[in-house]
């Protein structure tokens, strides 16, 4: 554990949209078993610079603070995570902070991260169910296949994976591995099955599974230790299967 | 007035997300509002399981088993026959659950696994890992996005509920909104608005709960008359890490998968809580193992190391079994403690996890306002003094349901649509929100609004949960009056007409301190035991005086209290004991 009174902090903040960001330096008294969010809310108890200039509030967003939810997840030296299990005992008496870079900047670090979910409700990724009402127990399944989907489903939606994809820029649709993970999830349930062929036709568009530049980045980053380049070499067979498939008839 | 009929839901956890889907499938458009996207709300945090009974271990469980049992340990305050409904409708929940692909842990035949949670001696809980919660939002988040697909629901994400608008003495009418990035506020017009908003934990400032659970909006409806009841009754959970920011509730599936809790006594591991409950064990109802720690550590000042501290053990528990099922917890203890809990016992506290009191409803989730319906941890019902584990996740679901067909029966016989209504009710609404926070942008006070909040949360976690005196009761409420005062000197060290935190968060505190208020002063009339209120002065249940529902009214001055008959239809109160 470092030995340390204060630690220096650096803000890459950003008033709005429109406006350009800058950095800003504050100070903040260290104590034992500070996080990333402990941090912060010091900052908004006592929001002065590091030279005791007052300073606006940081904005940002937290909620589980248990690494569960995705809200936090920002830049802290130079690497995509949650704010809440970055813990500064580990990170030094010199952090930095940053917005996430792949999603519009709303404030400060707050980033806009909605195309997440647009991308799921393009790949139709939930199960068809005639309703919910009482028709009785679901399909069965072994408990390996169970678990197997149950590392799959872990996913947060924080974006980490996005975030260091070299093929997401502003040039390119493509999107992401989290997406293609959740296409695998909902093709490899047998009720969810049913509709998988116009998941994969439409990880056929543009910004599709074709995009993905074989990095591998993304499973270095999940948080979750969710097997991301599996799923997306698992998507990949069934896109193939599927071309087949559709030459033969 | 079928076709033309609007419903609004407020909040994206399990109990919006299911009412939202079972008004979608009546047919109906809702808009469903959420501050954070629904994804990420707090039913995430949810570990254990869901709790059903459907005996497939043939152990002769059957939901009268469950109902009982709920009964039971919620100290006989819950209204019987809702619980019976919850109980019965439990099932098909699960299979619900299991068919929308709930990646449910499943026996070697295929079918679900059910473990053993705390307050039963059945295998009653079906679970996905130890993240059980996280699953079941995403599985009715992705139905709540199938349904969006096809133009049913609209998603408000990013907006928080500001107030009701409601006709004068009559009915709700919709809802007033901000958008937290552009700080717009709008207001939206429903024929009924179901809440879905979680507990108050924020209350306590260091909880369980997630930071965006204030109970802001069940405090912005209590003041525009909406009831609120049983505040008083607040779950604290044995078992959580102890945080800065926040306490990580360690779940109690571990004590259901064969976890221990102990501290050492004359230089030997001593397991207080079997030898104390030898029936029942480590699984006591959350009350009780909050109380016995609580003893434990400041009365016996047998803590570890002499602190705040007992030790919950899984070292002895096979390593394969523990990654299947507990995975998720592990991880967390791991992470943010740094030691691996399969080579060394948790540190464990009791923390603020609960709130079993919330907006008063009827029978069928309907408040004292027509229009106006609340499901999930935010209304009062099914748990009574005290939640058994797994029970909430069910209660969500549930409530959902139930306020739904509520919601729909109401709209049908409404006999005029919020449509036909002048724009002027809405307008005034909207233009009262706006004064509000323009006040705040121009208050040039001395006090940090985060500050209070400390002072707030320091105050009612000392004298306000699990040991309850009546002069520190009072010596709470008093700081919270003093703090209401002090909340209008603030100053929001942001001038910023976008994405202003601190204003939002003032709005939020002035909320919690109205609840607050509720919860201390509930807890200062309650002069008995019951559940998980304890008061060492009085430490007997009383049902001659208070077998009654605490309902608090607001006013300017302070909340005031009436009591309400439980209804105990169904079964006869008996003395607890585990």
């Amino acid at each position: 554990m470092p030995k340390m009174d204060f630690i220096q902090v650096k803000v890459k903040r950003q008033a709005n949209p429109r406006l350009k960001p800058y950095w800003e330096e504050y100070r903040v008294k260290y104590r034992p078993y500070m996080n990333i969010i402990t941090v912060l809310q010091e900052l908004r108890k006592n929001p002065h610079t590091f030279d005791n200039r007052p300073s606006s509030v940081i904005a940002w967003e937290a909620s589980c603070l248990e690494e569960v939810c995705g809200t936090c997840t920002m830049v802290i030296n130079g690497r995509v995570r949650q704010a809440c299990s970055a813990l500064v005992d580990q990170l030094g008496e010199s952090i930095t902070i940053e917005p996430m870079t792949k999603f519009p900047v709303v404030r400060d670090l707050v980033v806009d991260r909605s195309v997440i979910f647009r991308s799921l409700k393009r790949l139709k990724t939930w199960v068809p169910v005639d309703g919910t009402h009482a028709l009785g127990p679901g399909p069965k399944m072994g408990p390996d296949e169970a678990l197997e989907r149950y590392e799959m489903s872990k996913c947060i939606a924080c974006g980490c994976c996005m975030e260091v994809c070299p093929q997401i820029n502003e040039r390119s649709e493509f999107v992401g591995a989290a997406a293609i993970n959740q296409v695998r999830l909902f093709n490899s349930h047998p009720t969810g099955k049913v509709i998988e062929r116009e998941r994969l036709k439409a990880l056929m568009e543009k910004g599709g599974i074709e995009d993905c530049g074989n990095a591998q980045n993304c499973v270095k980053a999940c948080p979750k230790e969710i097997p991301l380049v599996t799923s997306i070499a698992d998507v990949n067979r069934q896109m193939t299967l599927n071309l087949l498939d559709l030459l033969k008839k | 007035m079928k076709s033309q009929a609007k419903l609004i839901v407020v909040g994206g956890g399990l109990a919006g997300l299911m009412a939202a889907i079972r008004l979608a499938e009546g047919g109906y458009t809702v808009d469903l509002f959420s501050i954070v996207p629904c994804r990420r709300s707090h039913s995430v945090c949810a570990q254990g399981g869901i709790n059903a009974s459907v005996n497939t271990k043939g152990e002769g469980d059957s939901p009268r088993m469950h109902f009982e049992e709920t009964v039971y340990g919620g100290d006989f305050l819950a209204n019987q026959p809702l619980v019976m409904g919850m109980c019965e409708a439990a099932p098909e929940i699960v299979y619900l659950l299991d068919r929308l692909g709930v990646a449910f842990n499943r026996t070697p035949e295929g079918n679900l696994d059910f473990r053993r949670f705390g307050g039963t001696r059945f295998h009653r809980t079906a679970f996905a890992g130890s993240t059980t919660g996280q699953q079941m939002v995403y599985a009715l988040d992705e139905q709540v996005r199938r349904l969006e697909a096809q133009g049913l629901i609209n998603r408000f994400e990013g907006w928080e509920f500001l107030s009701a608008v409601m006709e004068e003495g009559s009915r709700v009418r919709g809802i007033v909104a901000i958008q937290l990035a552009s700080m717009e506020i709008r207001a939206f017009r429903a024929d009924a608005v179901i809440m879905a908003t979680g507990g108050v934990g924020m209350i306590f400032g260091r909880s369980t709960n997630s930071t965006i659970c204030t109970g802001s909006a069940a405090g912005a409806l209590y003041e525009q008359g909406a009831w609120y009841a049983n505040g008083e009754f607040i779950q604290v959970h044995p078992t959580a890490i102890p945080g800065e920011d926040k306490n990580r509730l360690m779940s109690e599936a571990i004590r259901g998968e064969g976890g221990r809790v102990w501290t050492y006594k004359n230089g030997k591991p001593w397991y207080f809580l079997e030898e104390m409950y030898p029936k029942y064990g480590n699984l006591v109802p959350r009350d009780i193992a909050s109380r016995a720690i609580f003893k434990v550590c400041r009365q016996d000042k047998l803590g570890v190391d002499g602190k705040d501290v007992v030790y919950l053990d899984i070292s002895h528990l096979d390593k394969n079994m523990l990654t299947k099922k507990l995975g998720g917890v592990i991880e967390i203890y791991e992470k943010f403690v740094g030691d691996d809990p399969r080579k060394v016992p948790m540190r464990v506290f009791p923390s603020v996890h609960y709130t079993m009191g919330g907006l008063y409803v009827t029978n069928d989730h309907m408040t004292n306002i027509p229009g106006l319906l609340a499901a999930g941890e935010c209304d009062y019902q099914y748990h009574g003094a005290n939640r058994l584990g797994a029970n909430s996740l069910l209660s969500c679901v549930y409530g959902g349901q139930v306020a739904a067909r509520t919601a729909i029966q109401y709209v049908e016989a409404l006999e005029s649509s919020s449509e036909s209504i002048g724009a002027k009710l809405f307008d005034q609404e909207v233009k009262k929100q706006k004064d509000r926070n323009d006040q705040l942008m121009r208050s040039r006070g001395k006090e940090n609004p985060y500050h209070l909040w400390e002072e707030m949360a320091a105050a009612m976690t000392e004298h306000v949960t699990v040991i309850r005196k009546n002069d520190g009761l009072k010596a709470a409420d008093q700081k919270l009056t003093e703090l209401q005062e002090r909340v209008k000197d603030v100053n929001l060290n942001d001038l910023s007409e976008w994405t202003n935190q601190p204003l939002i968060f003032t709005r939020e505190l002035e909320n919690m301190l109205l609840l607050a208020r509720v919860i201390a002063q509930g807890a200062l009339r309650r002069d008995e035991s019951r559940g998980a209120h304890y008061k060492p002065d009085f430490p007997e249940r009383n049902d001659k005086d208070w077998l009654k529902t605490t309902l608090a009214a607001y006013a300017p001055e302070g909340p005031k209290f009436s009591y309400e008959k439980v209804d105990i239809s169904l079964m006869k109160p008996r003395e607890r004991k585990y």
